[in-house]
């Protein structure tokens, strides 16, 4: 073919990124390789105090003793329900009270300070006050989650609800459309892809609600771990549950992202 | 004859913070059923405004707009409004566009989908139901946004400017294509534009319109022969240039008249 050259420079260039991301990878791989070995190395040859650091293969020997005998399960699976039932209903609490200013301008107009005032609190503050209201337990800890992404998930969508192009909404009023017609045709498909986004970003603040929770309450779950090993001074429990943390808000991020993917509008698709 | 449409003594005030400004001035207009009526002016002659009227958008100041014998109250299903731009909802196929204003009106039935795509396929775009806007050019979604209009078969037809985002040469196709679906169809339309030669070649008669405030300046009748012959043809007759000569003088004088603090400043451009 007498184009085949051009072909060539795109099949170069598709090897060449491919390089550049292998390259990244192994990188990465390396370093997080490296860094543990060390940690494990200063832990072993008593560079670090081992009371307060500990090191790697005891962390994972807790971790996998707890996984065996089945005593880590109970903690794990509490914290998540917890996590995942924080973001979906801050989420859909935030869209909510959105879709209320969006329809009540007035009330929009009135409320406008409060809620600003509201956001820049610290709303984890008000911990004791749910735990005393809800008891201790599993309703306080949503609460605590929920003070943290509610106020800021509606400012985010109500102004993505705001920002909407009027002309779409001009083609529903010519049709002779309602409020409600345009709500449903226009303002929330048109915020679909601002509504993950803030999903994305309430995973991460629901970890900081429930984890705060249960170090102030709780009986079970990773952050009561981690608050128990803090007063027997059992630092590899401490950072056991913080690693079994990491990994398991990355994968509800991952899958958050997944979704995102499987939600999102091809014409907003990255390439 | 039967007039479809009917503005009488019509004026149009816009308040805000800063003043009350006349928009339009004590405005009579008629248009006889199945006639193409074009708007044309200086910027600032309030063409838009009296397109809102017409469509019931706007309630007008003083006066009233009547629609086949009735005072308009607002939005309906009779009169259709065709934007600048297609403002096809990004996240629908081209088929459920189409569809919206039956679906809004509650009457996405079987016939009306049958209809809607005999519509499609008559405007050629026939094998895209399935497909999404961002996947057409700009001359098929403007099409399509057209079809959408037609589909809740309006008496009455507003065109606001639909041609002057496109290329020319698709601009030119779609003045005959829609000058001949609107024709077959025996539909009323009103063509807003900027383009005289595009208002001389498409319309039965131009109303020339002057600015500050906006208000009737003078009425060209288009003869048979140009009025007959589809836009293309029209554009290369001997007659048209002088049509358009003459079109081209009353709206410099109305310019001069209107607006003295905006000098000379004419926005159309003759192609």
């Amino acid at each position: 073919m007498g184009k085949s050259w051009i072909q060539d420079l795109h099949r170069e260039h598709l090897r060449g990124a491919r390089r550049r991301r292998g390259a990244v990878r192994l990188t990465q791989a390396l370093l997080l390789i490296g860094l543990l070995g060390l940690w494990e190395t200063a832990g072993r040859l008593r560079w670090i105090d081992v009371l307060l650091f500990s090191y790697p293969s005891r962390l994972f020997s807790q971790i996998y003793s707890t996984a065996a005998d089945g005593t880590l399960f109970p903690h794990l699976g509490v914290t998540v329900l917890e996590t995942v039932v924080g973001f979906i209903l801050g989420t859909l609490l935030g869209t909510a009270f959105a879709a209320l200013l969006w329809w009540l301008p007035f009330v929009s107009r009135v409320m406008d300070p409060f809620i600003v005032v509201m956001n820049s609190l610290p709303k984890v503050a008000l911990g004791p006050v749910f735990i005393v209201g809800f008891g201790p337990g599993f309703i306080s800890i949503v609460a605590t989650t929920l003070s943290l992404t509610v106020i800021i998930t509606t400012l985010v969508i109500y102004a993505s609800f705001s920002e909407v192009d009027q002309n779409y909404m001009k083609v529903v009023r010519l049709f002779g459309g309602t409020k409600t017609q345009t709500f449903q045709y226009v303002v929330l498909p048109a915020s679909i892809p601002t509504i993950i986004s803030t999903l994305k970003v309430n995973v991460g603040l629901a970890w900081v609600g429930v984890i705060v929770g249960e170090f102030l309450v709780a009986k079970e779950g990773l952050g009561y771990l981690m608050i128990y090993g803090f007063q027997v001074f059992n630092f590899t429990l401490v950072l056991s549950s913080l690693i079994l943390i990491a990994v398991v808000a990355t994968v509800m991020y991952q899958g958050v992202t997944y979704l995102e993917k499987k939600i999102m509008r091809p014409d907003l698709q990255k390439h | 004859m039967d007039n479809v449409l009917e503005l009488r003594n019509v004026s149009q005030v816009y308040v805000n913070d800063s003043r009350a400004t006349l928009a339009v001035e004590d405005l009579s207009l008629t248009v006889e059923r199945g006639s193409f009526l074009s708007l044309v002016g200086p910027s600032g002659c309030g063409k838009t405004t009296i397109l809102s009227m017409l469509a019931g958008l706007l309630k007008p100041t003083k006066g009233e707009v009547v629609v086949g014998g009735e005072i308009i109250q607002g939005p309906s299903a009779r009169i259709g409004y065709m934007l600048q731009h297609d403002y096809l909802f990004p996240w629908r196929t081209i088929l459920d566009n189409a569809l919206l204003g039956l679906e809004l009106g509650g009457r996405r039935t079987e016939q009306g989908i049958d209809y809607t795509r005999s519509l499609l396929h008559e405007l050629g775009l026939g094998g895209f139901e399935k497909r999404m806007p961002h996947e057409l050019s700009g001359g098929m979604r403007q099409r399509a946004a057209l079809v959408r209009t037609l589909a809740t078969e309006p008496d009455v037809l507003l065109l606001d400017e639909p041609f002057s985002a496109l290329d020319m040469g698709i601009k030119l196709q779609l003045e005959d294509l829609v000058q001949s679906t609107l024709r077959s169809k025996g539909k009323t339309a009103v063509l807003v534009t900027h383009d005289l030669a595009e208002a001389a070649a498409m319309s039965d008669q131009v109303v020339v319109l002057a600015r500050n405030p906006g208000r009737y300046y003078g009425s060209f009748l288009i003869p048979p022969s140009i009025r007959d012959a589809l836009p293309t043809e029209a554009r290369r007759m001997r007659e048209f240039q002088s049509i358009f000569d003459s079109l081209w003088r009353s709206l410099e004088e109305s310019g001069e008249k209107g607006g003295a603090s905006h000098g000379q400043e004419l926005d159309s451009r003759p192609s």
